[in-house]
């Protein structure tokens, strides 16, 4: 066992941490958008909509997302559309979040009793005001668990794109291990990584949690 | 150069078993070692308590490809000795599946009231009897919707074993896309098995769900 060699592609890793995190942050924002407009769609009385929100998470939560960042990035050239392989895993990293953050959220607002909403409307309050004040804040708190932790699976995931040639952290982890051999300590060392990044987002989940939710509960 | 023929559609269904016997083999090692960490988390010594949460921590904490690298390519090494390709899949696949098991369970098992265990100890029930008949089949009913849902997730991440070279159904559909250049087929079937796999159990999850929820 030595460590040593892998000490001089540091810059490499860190640069490979980077690209992580952008593809985890990037693909995150962009599912939790697609989250918040189809748990939207899925309230709405547009009935033909709320069946093609379904379809799409059922198709996006039932497949690899291994065969997901396939599709878009060998299938989608065929249709004319090339994407890079950042890009492209990107697309298909923010399209599978989106499909969890949809059932997250959509049970997040479904967590509120229909009682609170007339007693918000009993008290004089306009549509957005009830929203605003009543349904939105113990919505967000009854979602933040689900959302964080897969906002963590989210960040194991994007070691996938390595598989298209995305020049993130598990790519790194390949370039070295053909340059050193040193599969043991490459692996450990990339395992160590992810590990730290994934205990750093729970910690400051944590404590944002803590901070942002604070009110009492009842019981 | 050639086309999409049934030997590829045969190929891609043959392909399938593996899928199928690394599901088992995670399943099969997997189960009684999350049952251990679950057993182990609720443990009154609260030594094996922090040990098993770590355990759990860790695994849950590493990418997936991370733990099939790490025991495919690097463990080998490591111990300088020749380990089966399907043994360190294996390892991998076990703990993958007792870290999230295990979580899972531990929050079944103490779902239920803690005044259970007491009126098993006051019937004169042995601390085994009392997990054996009171405890346990109340946390298996409460778990079973998400272990399921894990099944789900379980069957897609036997995907990840075709970058390591296992012939199962996603790195049949590589191979078939590759033979044909005709990447959208291979791909589409493969994505369309795996969703003939996995929304059955989704469903299923679901529905078992909505049933705990009625009852009590």
């Amino acid at each position: 066992m030595n460590f040593l060699p892998l000490w001089r592609y540091q810059n490499q890793l860190i640069e490979g941490a980077i690209v992580t995190l952008e593809l985890t942050v990037i693909s995150a924002l962009a599912g939790l958008v697609i989250g918040i407009a189809g748990a939207v769609a899925l309230k709405g009385r547009i009935t033909p909509l709320r069946w093609m929100v379904r379809g799409y998470i059922e198709l996006f939560r039932n497949t690899p997302s291994l065969i997901q960042i396939f599709i878009v990035f060998f299938v989608l050239p065929t249709f004319g559309l090339k994407l890079p392989a950042f890009e492209a895993a990107a697309v298909a990293l923010s399209l599978y979040f989106g499909a969890y953050s949809v059932e997250i959220i959509r049970a997040g607002l479904d967590s509120i009793p229909r009682s609170q909403v007339e007693a918000g409307q009993c008290l004089g309050l306009s549509g957005w005001q009830v929203f605003r004040h009543i349904i939105l804040p113990p919505a967000l708190r009854n979602a933040y668990p689900a959302v964080t932790s897969q906002f963590v699976l989210l960040l194991l995931g994007t070691s996938l794109a390595s598989q298209v040639a995305a020049d993130e952290l598990f790519h790194v982890a390949g370039f070295i291990e053909s340059r050193t051999y040193r599969s043991f300590e490459v692996y450990a060392v990339i395992c160590a990584v992810y590990f730290a990044i994934a205990m750093s987002f729970k910690a400051l989940f944590a404590v944002i949690g803590l901070a942002a939710f604070r009110w009492p509960r009842r019981r | 150069m050639r086309s999409f023929s049934l030997i590829d559609f045969v190929s891609l269904f043959t392909a399938l078993r593996w899928t199928v016997a690394l599901v088992v083999l995670a399943l099969l090692f997997g189960a009684p070692l999350a049952l251990g960490l679950a057993m182990g988390r609720i443990s009154r010594f609260a030594g094996l308590r922090w040990t098993m949460a770590a355990l759990i921590q860790v695994i849950q904490s590493v990418p997936l490809l991370g733990l099939l690298f790490f025991f495919y390519f690097g463990m080998p090494v490591f111990l300088g000795i020749q380990v089966p390709a399907l043994l360190a899949v294996t390892v991998a696949y076990t703990l993958y599946t007792a870290a999230f098991l295990g979580e899972i369970w531990r929050g079944g098992l103490e779902a239920v009231k803690q005044a259970q265990w007491e009126a098993g100890a006051c019937l004169g029930l042995s601390a085994w009897q009392q997990f054996r008949h009171i405890i346990a089949p109340q946390a298996l009913r409460l778990s079973l919707p998400p272990t399921v849902g894990f099944l789900v997730q379980l069957i897609k991440g036997t995907s990840l074993a075709s970058i390591l070279g296992f012939v199962e159904l996603a790195r049949a559909g590589q191979v078939v896309s590759a033979a044909t250049f005709q990447p959208l087929l291979p791909y589409a079937l493969v994505a369309a098995i795996y969703f003939a796999l996995c929304l059955p159990l989704t469903l299923w999850s679901r529905s078992l769900e909505a049933r705990l929820d009625g009852s009590r």
